[in-house]
């Protein structure tokens, strides 16, 4: 498998968030909003880069009946290199995020992906796996607290300043103002919706995609 | 029909409708009097929505549009949503309402037949989510209210919020009887010592048991002309009535009675309009005696230890669920099988 296959297996076609559904706990919980969205995309991101790629060089000697467990303790090792990182630098996103960033570890994309890419394949393609499957999850997670946050609250990018300093509050945009709130898209049926919706709109795009090749047959043979 | 023999044509969608929203007017009516024309404008927007949205969603899923329009049923649910919510509500909060009742709870789910959930509660329980604080802001009836409101008055207070110069939110709003009931048991005042209070009046609230009066009528029509069965409505009934008055006669000084109960808030609308909602409701005969039953359960359960005042929607939407469930297990025994 090329590394072209590989981005576009990742950021589209399988997709984490909107085709293969794993992942859905943070995918529901956490988007409330497109910092929350994106900044626990990005750390997921990292797991997964990292954990392929360490999964990757010793798979020939992991015995096959303990490597779930192997696997695991790589993976919550990873995490909290990841939590205590963040605890550290990016303290108030830390507490937003609060329980999601050590439940990566349960995150069933994780392991998804080291038991099905990096235990078979060359280090080089399973960071790569790992990389493009979190930056497709990172996308569905971002644009889903976007859409959450513009209809919730009127607003996009608000909690910015949680990740990149005070500084940053000038890029909170309000979209809507004098916004009275619409409470169900930030509660947890918005999660649900927002994400059917989503699904919805990339099976019509694949659809209309698949529509469109096979028309011009089809008027050819019209013709005949 | 006289004579068993006899094959009666079946009744089409657009007539049972046609009937249901007939056997609202009665409610409309009593509705107007008591509490101003103001329902009549969320009526009108609320029908023009449903059916523009009705319209687009069908064109979108490429199915025939004028067929299933004039079937009414949009308009049904509109009507019952329209009726639901507080009639000074501003008015996008009903096109927002009607919008997701429409096009998510219905056309989204397939349409027509297809919707595991009533759409007009969904759209209700939507915005009493979304917006508790205009949600609960019922204006008191004009028999109560500190200042009258003439119609160009209210279509002026839905759509742009303002009031007529030297009147008060206060002067025209007033807590609901359920509202009053709650906040005022809250504060360690008795039963009949709150049933003091203005609002109350014989059955349930003031001015507000005469609308649902209205409703009954309107139900009694449609039991009489066989558009619903009597399952439904006296299921939801008894057990709403039954719940009451068993803990009314326990404890009197903290439950209200059964009367109250069957006279305020949407307890009517929804036993004959509501619960009998043939797409999400189940099939069987049995099955509608359960379905109706655990709505006036988790009616009164709500009620009274919930946070919200009423709990009709609730209800209806945590039984919609089950009825799957209830068709199953309420499967008539075909006749010449063993049980």
């Amino acid at each position: 498998m090329n590394s072209r296959e590989i981005i576009e297996n990742g950021l589209w076609k399988q997709n984490p968030g909107v085709v293969q559904l794993l992942g859905l706990c943070p995918t529901l919980a956490v988007t409330s909003s497109a910092v929350n969205g994106l900044s626990l995309g990005l750390a997921t991101a990292f797991v997964m880069a990292a954990s392929n790629a360490s999964v990757s060089p010793i798979r020939r000697w992991v015995p096959g009946e303990i490597r779930i467990p192997v696997f695991i303790l790589i993976i919550a090792a990873l995490v909290t290199v990841i939590d205590l990182g963040m605890h550290a630098y990016l303290h108030a996103l830390h507490v937003v995020l609060g329980i999601f960033i050590p439940l990566i570890v349960t995150n069933c994309i994780v392991l998804a992906r080291v038991e099905a890419f990096a235990a078979k394949n060359d280090i080089g393609p399973s960071a790569l796996d790992g990389l493009m499957m979190g930056l497709g999850l990172t996308m569905v997670l971002a644009v889903l607290g976007g859409m959450r946050e513009v209809v919730g609250k009127g607003t996009l990018f608000s909690g910015i300043d949680l990740a990149l300093g005070p500084a940053a509050k000038q890029f909170v945009l309000t979209v809507v103002p004098d916004y009275h709130g619409f409470l169900l898209a930030i509660l947890p049926p918005g999660a649900f919706i927002g994400l059917a919706l989503l699904i919805a709109g990339r099976n019509w795009m694949e659809s209309r995609k698949q529509a469109l090749p096979s028309t011009p047959p089809a008027v050819l043979a019209a013709g005949h | 029909m006289n004579q068993p023999p006899y094959i009666s044509g079946s009744t089409s969608v657009s007539v049972i409708m046609l009937k249901v929203l007939l056997a609202l007017v009665p409610g409309i009516v009593a509705y107007v009097w008591i509490f101003g024309s103001g329902v009549l404008v969320s009526l009108l927007l609320a029908s023009v929505t449903a059916l523009v949205s009705e319209a687009v969603m069908l064109r979108l899923r490429n199915r025939p549009i004028m067929p299933f329009l004039m079937d009414g049923s949009a308009l049904v649910t509109a009507w019952l949503l329209a009726l639901a919510l507080p009639p000074l509500a501003p008015w996008w909060l009903i096109v927002v309402g009607t919008l997701f009742a429409i096009v998510i709870a219905k056309q989204l789910y397939g349409g027509l037949g297809y919707n595991p959930f009533n759409p007009a509660m969904i759209g209700y329980a939507v915005l009493l989510i979304s917006f508790p604080a205009i949600m609960t802001q019922w204006p008191a009836p004009l028999a109560l209210a500190h200042a009258q409101l003439g119609f160009m008055d209210q279509v002026h207070y839905i759509f742009g919020r303002m009031l007529p110069d030297g009147v008060g939110l206060d002067a025209i709003s007033s807590a609901t009887p359920l509202d009053y009931l709650k906040t005022q048991l809250k504060l360690q005042h008795g039963v009949a010592e709150i049933w003091q209070a203005p609002v109350f009046g014989t059955l349930g609230g003031k001015g507000g048991e005469i609308v649902v009066g209205a409703y009954l009528l309107g139900g009694l029509y449609l039991l009489q002309q066989r558009i619903i069965s009597w399952h439904v409505p006296t299921a939801f009934l008894l057990a709403l009535a039954a719940m009451s008055a068993i803990f009314h006669l326990i404890d009197p000084v903290h439950y209200a009675g059964a009367t109250f109960h069957l006279f305020s808030g949407a307890s009517m609308l929804c036993a004959f309009f509501i619960a009998t909602d043939p797409i999400s409701g189940p099939t069987t005969p049995k099955g509608k005696l359960v379905f109706a039953a655990g709505i006036g359960i988790l009616t009164w359960l709500i009620r009274t230890y919930g946070g919200y005042p009423d709990g009709v929607a609730f209800a209806v939407l945590l039984m919609n669920i089950c009825v799957p469930l209830i068709d199953a297990y309420t499967q008539p025994r075909v006749f010449g099988h063993e049980k």
